[in-house]
């Protein structure tokens, strides 16, 4: 946190990670490698060997504060505390807890995923009696967690939000329906299958809700093509948004 | 249609799962469905409502099995209007994004942009520099699309009873609404007005005695509305104890929005979560515990007679706020003072002289900024708004690039839709269509 | 020299096109086929303000079968690509077809996997109206415009004859590049 740049230490206070050294971060995965989208054609940019690095996944450190990113222990370190309380395997339940722009997120294994929620709902301290809806996430370069499920909680009763997170491999591509706790997942668990292809256990008729019941593949995963066709416009022929070339 | 499925669901009460087969609404297509009606060999009755019908709330397809004039089982069909724009916006800066979701609800476009740069801005971490003025007029917009949307909610559920009068009045009012919308933001729908960093344009000289003409003219017309409808019995008799859904139904299914305060729980999240500085102005939130469609239409007409104050606050404060629109970090906030000229919205001219005529850097820096965008730090964020609808959420995911990695909206119209079957089943079939309609969905927001 | 000197006044003499075709375009009935925002813009050409009935169109139909114009009004995805397609083949002849808005017209800025590029690669369109929405006031010249188109549609024989004179002047057409001089 010694940058003198004010961009850079605003993006370094954003994300509240700890500061980690150049070896740590030279060991993280390749995010990209270069600057500009062209695949094809030769790169005389010079930013062709540029390498960006993925983040590394650390858990936030305690305090976790609050919403309004405080340095001392906040709403967050109760929910933190009482689930900790409420559930009795939480240390293997949970892989880390990341504080990031004021909302936390807790990112559950998914054996665990049915219990976390459960006491997520019925913990009279915790009691989030209402969820925003399950977000699928494609991440291909996370070899063995590559689709995220992300699910938001709202609490009413004590007028808090949180998040889990869930991952699951792209060749087991399972996670536990929560619809058993929370109803209102039943039609966003069908769009996170139809479009992520992620199969929720449990749901009582997973099924396509927005594509058509024949159609082939999971369309907004990044491995599928946005599918738009070449457009001409007064004799130039300019290709879809996903094949021009682009800034990355 | 086995409804023996429901036994392992215990989720929050008995109630709940006794308001009707809500996990049922999926499954098989049309002629399985007829198929298996035939099968059963007795006089059920299943017929297909859309996705082409009468009904003006877009292309709906709702699977009905009729036992005489008794709803047994509705299913929802949707998917007819998915347009892909969540994908769409990944090939798109963060900037351009606004200009694709906001074709999402499009009864409601400011609150899906709002929602949107809510949070890009809160990604970049630049919530609080974003121009006092700006959020003001975000506030203003957004009531005033509150109140066009909630016209068409009324004047739509009168054509879909059949009263074409209801229809006629809410819609003229709504072009008076969105009158100010072309005078400030150039459109009248989809204006792609919010931008991250703040708005798109600052006010046009005269919109604001505009604005207050409409407050002059709004209660009353808003009364002529009420009178219209509580004075005339067969709207009553329709709407009162019809499609009955309690507070415990709506917890389970997540239901948000003008449905939930019908219930009696005054959640609005510009009062419990406030954004944009709705913590400063002052207004009720209206509820309703009759829990029927009735009581919904009651709660968006009041919610209308809200509006109409706090958009009388915002004018107020304009008068006196002057200042930026648009964020001054000038690496995020749109180069251009965009202005409207004879052939529509665009750079100013003393932009483009600028760009031009005088400094190369501030070319580059333009020419950077609109085709490369801004870079937006990784990380994902969830921010909701109140839409006119209910809780409309954006979960934002940037893996650090000049593109969203992820956008995803929880949208009240798909997530309130599910209550359909919970609300009509058991019920008549001409209560299906009241019930719908007193759900207010918006199809391209249900399919987005 | 003819027949209209000796009549007394009070008299219009016109073809049997003619009559057909004024008698057409006098009450065109849409089909309501409202899919996305477009649709918003059409129920708002219904309004007091724009007030389509001034044209014998505010039978909004609901059933296909008594419908002879349908407006297209918004993106239509590849789920209603065939209802699209089926409410249009159940509408009896003769029928017209307004694509309203570019997402109609030619998939405008949804150029992705979900939505197909244009609806004329489904049903035969009679009119293309730009805009995203189109103005309500669009629509009602572009429904003008479809009224021409009407009443100077000819019958049978002449029917066939003008729709090879049509084909033959669109073949021979010069692209837009040629046009704008641009390219040369």
């Amino acid at each position: 946190m010694t940058s003198q740049n004010p961009e850079q230490q605003a993006e370094q206070g954003a994300d509240q990670l700890p500061a980690h050294t150049e070896e740590e971060r030279r060991e993280q995965p390749v995010a990209r490698m270069g600057m500009f989208g062209a695949k094809t054609t030769g790169d005389t940019s010079g930013y062709g060997r540029l390498v960006v690095r993925q983040s590394p996944k650390v858990s936030a450190p305690r305090p976790y504060g609050g919403p309004g990113g405080t340095a001392e222990a906040g709403e967050f370190d109760e929910i933190a505390d009482e689930l900790e309380r409420a559930l009795p395997d939480y240390g293997d339940a949970i892989e880390r807890v990341v504080v990031d722009r004021g909302e936390m997120t807790f990112f559950v294994k998914r054996e665990h995923l049915a219990t976390v929620a459960r006491t997520m709902r019925d913990e009279p301290s915790l009691r989030f009696e209402m969820c925003a809806g399950v977000s699928g996430v494609h991440y291909p370069q996370e070899t063995g967690a590559e689709l995220h499920a992300v699910v938001h909680l709202l609490s009413i009763t004590h007028n808090r939000r949180v998040r889990l997170e869930t991952a699951c491999p792209d060749a087991d591509p399972h996670v536990p329906s929560l619809t058993p706790v929370y109803p209102t997942n039943d039609w966003h668990e069908r769009e996170t299958y139809d479009f992520f292809g992620i199969v929720f256990d449990g749901h009582p008729a997973l099924t396509r809700i927005e594509m058509p019941d024949d159609w082939v593949g999971h369309p907004q995963r990044k491995d599928y093509p946005l599918g738009g066709i070449p457009v001409e416009y007064r004799g130039a022929e300019i290709p879809p948004p996903d094949e021009r070339r682009s800034y990355t | 249609m086995s409804s023996t499925k429901y036994t392992e669901y215990d989720a929050y009460a008995a109630d709940a799962a006794a308001e009707g087969k809500v996990f049922d609404v999926a499954g098989e297509d049309w002629d399985q469905v007829v198929a298996g009606a035939e099968d059963a060999g007795d006089e059920r009755l299943v017929v297909n409502m859309g996705p082409q019908h009468p009904s003006t709330h877009g292309v709906l397809r709702l699977i009905l099995t009729l036992d005489g004039e008794t709803v047994n089982e509705c299913r929802v069909g949707i998917g007819y209007l998915h347009t892909g724009i969540e994908k769409n916006m990944e090939y798109r800066t963060w900037t351009q994004g606004t200009t694709f979701c906001t074709r999402m609800d499009y009864l409601a476009p400011v609150f899906n942009e709002a929602a949107y740069c809510l949070g890009v801005e809160k990604l970049l971490g630049v919530t609080e520099q974003v121009p006092e003025r700006a959020q003001i007029i975000r506030v203003m917009m957004m009531e005033l699309n509150r109140i066009s949307s909630h016209l068409v909610a009324i004047a739509t559920f009168g054509l879909e009873l059949g009263a074409t009068t209801v229809m006629l009045n809410g819609f003229i009012e709504r072009e008076y609404t969105l009158d100010l919308f072309e005078e400030i933001t150039g459109l009248r729908m989809n204006m792609a007005y919010v931008r991250p960093g703040g708005v798109a344009q600052d006010l046009p000289s005269g919109a604001l005695s505009k604005v207050r003409d409409y407050l002059d003219r709004m209660p009353k017309r808003i009364q002529a509305l009420r009178k219209l409808m509580d004075h005339n019995t067969v709207y009553l008799a329709r709407t009162k104890n019809v499609a009955y859904l309690d507070l415990t139904g709506c917890m389970s299914l997540g239901i948000t929005g003008p449905v939930l305060r019908a219930t009696g729980l005054p959640w609005d999240l510009r009062k419990s979560q406030p954004y944009c500085g709705y913590e400063t102005y002052d207004f009720e939130v209206p509820t309703q515990d009759t829990c029927d469609v009735y009581g919904r239409y009651l709660v968006r007409v009041a919610e209308m007679e809200e509006s109409l104050k706090i958009v009388e606050q915002c004018v107020d404060r304009l008068q006196t706020v002057k200042g930026p629109v648009m964020i001054e970090d000038k690496k995020i906030g749109w180069p251009a003072q965009l202005a409207i000229g004879a052939d529509g919205m665009g750079n100013s001219p003393r932009h483009i002289a600028h760009i031009m005529g005088t400094s190369m850097e501030a070319l580059i820096h333009h020419f950077k900024l609109v085709t490369e965008g801004f870079r937006v730090p990784a990380g994902q964020v969830y921010t909701p708004v109140e839409s006119p609808r209910g809780e409309l959420g954006a979960h934002l995911v940037s893996d650090g690039g000049t593109r969203p990695y992820r956008v995803h909206f929880r949208e009240p119209s798909f997530v309130n839709l599910q209550a359909a079957p919970a609300m009509s089943e058991g019920g008549m079939v001409a209560d299906v269509i009241a019930a719908v309609a007193s759900i207010d969905p918006v199809m391209g927001g249900v399919d987005r | 020299m003819g027949l209209e000197e000796k009549l007394p006044s009070g008299f219009l003499l016109t073809t049997v096109e003619q009559v057909a075709g004024w008698a057409r375009k006098s009450s065109v009935w849409p089909a309501t086929f409202g899919l996305a925002c477009c649709a918003m813009e059409m129920m708002a050409a219904g309004d007091p303000r724009h007030d389509f009935s001034r044209w014998g169109m505010e039978r909004a139909s609901g059933t296909p079968r008594q419908a002879d114009l349908m407006i297209v009004a918004g993106r239509v995805s590849q789920k209603m690509a065939p209802v699209l397609r089926q409410i249009y083949d159940q509408m009896t002849e003769p029928k017209w077809v307004i694509a309203m808005g570019v997402c109609a017209s030619s998939g405008g800025m949804f150029n992705n996997y979900a939505i197909v590029q244009g609806v004329d690669h489904i049903v035969p369109v009679d009119i293309y109206l730009p805009g995203c929405p189109p103005r309500p006031e669009m629509l009602l010249d572009a429904i003008m415009k479809l009224h021409d188109k009407i009443q100077n549609t000819k019958l049978g024989p002449q029917r066939k004859a003008q729709i090879v004179e049509l084909e033959e002047a669109k073949r021979r057409q010069l692209p837009l590049l040629g046009q704008s001089g641009a390219g040369r």
